[in-house]
């Protein structure tokens, strides 16, 4: 059989299971890589008990896809995730199927076993994918550079017998038109898969998950935000942006290298490994907008942002960009913002 | 324990970026360097760990060209207590640059390789985890902490949204290190003087046996990202430019 594997996970935490949004945008991707190839499109969710998940109400946008089957792998050694398990379990369906591609989502869980998947097979992985092109009969992936300011090409330049793997960045495509649909219109059978495992084989032994302390701070709900980013230089600066959250009334957020240095607390972190937020206003000073930034701020429905480099990646989401030193520009907007309230 | 670190050169952070005439890379001509700083942090964590742990010995490795033996300086200045520069001119390619680590570190055989979860110029965040698989090693990535525990090390994984969870492996291992788990420390003006009579080795990669076999998949081409929304780019003096804004705030994102 060739075709296209999407590799998908459960929400971490979901109870009952549910499918992640990110592993929808990846079936979303598959789906579009397949079509364009004219290639059969297969799914795969991978546990101890996934063959029962698969038929769960959180798992229908995926029964109602246009695939042409799901596996079910399943092994009591899958109950919890362990690198090795996924990599050898995944190896063995794969060599079973031989897809021409191999679709994950970018989840911290793929970028931990999929490397290691891909080289098993002799292959390399596109990881981070944020979109894709087909020329002439040929997929064209394109992933960022440099931290977003740059993007890449990358083409399959000596095709083998293996297949392609990749990995899509969140957002890179529409979940939408797979989580509206309702009915099982296709109704792809449900095949179970029992890899060859053994205890010997699973070389790291994983604890339960757990978060430091209770959050305090909801930034996921708040209608405003000024988020702080590497731009602003030295941790006794971060009073400026303070002044001009207080002024705003916003929460006051930052970027991942202001947590890893210690001047805000990690819980007022935005991007993949903090907060997901959604404000009416995100404000972003001095920040420059990797993608992990980026992602989990893109849902705001109106961006300012404020830098001094023209090419910061942070502008190509803005909709409105100060290009500007924030030393000269914040303080003179607390001041008009305190003017045009009459304060 | 010996304990290997791994460290690429990337161009600094702030750097001007322009497209090289072929549109296949970068032009490098007129750039700094510096240490990529997941690496950075994975050499903190191993100074850490190896003055944490006595008899321990801290090596640091770079696959790169000729000028990214400054990293491996840095590593000596900072701490580490020997280095091995494997000189290299093709460093795009996950594989083959772990197909160089790997047989680099066969030689040594530690205890512990770190290295760090991604790199800040191509990003791939894949290296660590082939070198592990080529290496035989179990491996686990995005660890903020390494500590050991008398059945090998135990790591703090960071997950996404807050969560964490801890890792237990035997040794041999290798971790990726995540940033933020330390603050970095600065190499001193006695530590700039120690490593001049500290070990520095070169190894040419051709005689470290068959290079890894062309990638099936190859970046062709560099371009600059497209805008994702209609921006509007605001100008004046800063006093103008925090009018409009504020305007804009009132009246149309009714904010103010």
């Amino acid at each position: 059989m060739s075709g296209v594997l999407v590799v998908l996970e459960p929400r971490p935490g979901s109870d009952p299971a549910a499918l992640s949004r990110i592993s929808l945008e990846a079936l979303a991707g598959g789906l579009h890589l397949a079509q364009q190839l004219s290639l059969p499109c297969i799914a795969a969710l991978a546990g101890s008990g996934s063959a029962v998940q698969l038929q769960s109400p959180g798992f229908a946008p995926l029964r109602a896809a246009q695939l042409e089957q799901i596996y079910a792998i399943e092994h009591p050694l899958l109950a919890h995730y362990t690198a090795d398990g996924h990599t050898l379990a995944l190896e063995q369906l794969i060599r079973k199927l031989c897809p021409e591609y191999v679709v994950f989502p970018h989840t911290y869980q793929v970028r931990d076993y999929a490397p290691a998947l891909a080289v098993s097979l002799g292959q390399p992985l596109v990881s981070d994918v944020i979109a894709i092109r087909i020329e002439d009969g040929s997929p064209i992936f394109v992933r960022q550079l440099f931290q977003g300011r740059l993007n890449a090409d990358y083409r399959v330049t000596h095709p083998g017998s293996a297949p392609i793997f990749l990995s899509i960045q969140a957002g890179a495509f529409r979940a939408e038109s797979l989580e509206n649909s309702n009915g099982p219109a296709t109704a792809a059978s449900i095949v179970s898969f029992i890899p060859q495992l053994t205890e010997a084989q699973i070389r790291t032994r994983p604890a339960a998950p757990f978060r430091e302390s209770a959050r305090t701070v909801d930034l996921a709900s708040a209608p405003l935000i000024v988020s702080v980013g590497r731009g602003i230089g030295e941790q006794q600066n971060l009073a400026l942006v303070e002044s001009l959250a207080a002024a705003l009334g916003a929460e006051l957020a930052a970027s991942r290298p202001i947590c890893d240095l210690g001047w805000l607390p990690m819980e007022r972190q935005v991007g993949s490994s903090g907060q997901t937020v959604a404000p009416r206003l995100y404000l972003a000073v001095g920040i420059s907008g990797a993608i992990q930034h980026l992602v989990g701020m893109k849902g705001a429905k109106t961006v300012v942002a404020i830098n001094r480099d023209p090419a910061a990646p942070i502008f190509e989401v803005a909709d409105y960009a100060v290009v500007g030193d924030l030393f000269e520009v914040v303080p003179e907007l607390i001041k008009a913002i305190h003017a045009t309230k009459g304060e | 324990m010996k304990i290997v670190v791994t460290l690429k050169q990337v161009p600094e952070r702030d750097a001007l970026l322009s497209i090289s005439p072929g549109a296949d890379w970068i032009d490098e001509s007129a750039l700094s360097f510096t240490t990529s700083e997941p690496d950075a942090y994975a050499l903190e964590e191993a100074l850490r760990l190896r003055d944490s742990q006595p008899g321990s010995e801290l090596v640091a490795l770079t696959a790169g060209p000729e000028r990214s033996a400054s990293v491996l300086r840095d590593a000596l200045a900072r701490g580490a207590d020997r280095a091995i520069h494997v000189l290299t001119s093709s460093t795009h390619d996950p594989l083959s640059t772990a197909h160089l680590l790997a047989a680099a570190i066969r030689v040594e055989s530690p205890g512990l390789v770190l290295t760090g979860l991604q790199s800040d110029d191509l990003g791939l965040g894949q290296t660590g985890v082939i070198l592990a698989h080529l290496l035989g090693v179990p491996h686990s990535t995005l660890a903020l902490h390494v500590e050991p525990v008398p059945t090998g090390i135990r790591v703090k994984r960071e997950l996404e949204d807050g969560w964490f969870q801890h890792v237990e492996m035997p040794l041999p291992a290798l971790a990726t290190i995540q940033s933020g788990g330390n603050q970095l420390r600065y190499a001193t003006l006695m530590g700039i003087k120690k490593a001049r009579n500290k070990e520095l080795r070169t190894i040419d990669a051709a005689s470290l046996g068959a290079p890894a076999p062309p990638a099936a998949v190859e970046l062709t081409r560099i371009f600059p990202p497209d805008k994702q929304k209609h921006t509007r780019t605001l100008a004046g003096s800063s006093a103008e430019i925090a009018a409009q804004l504020t305007g804009i705030l009132r009246n149309e994102v009714h904010v103010l």
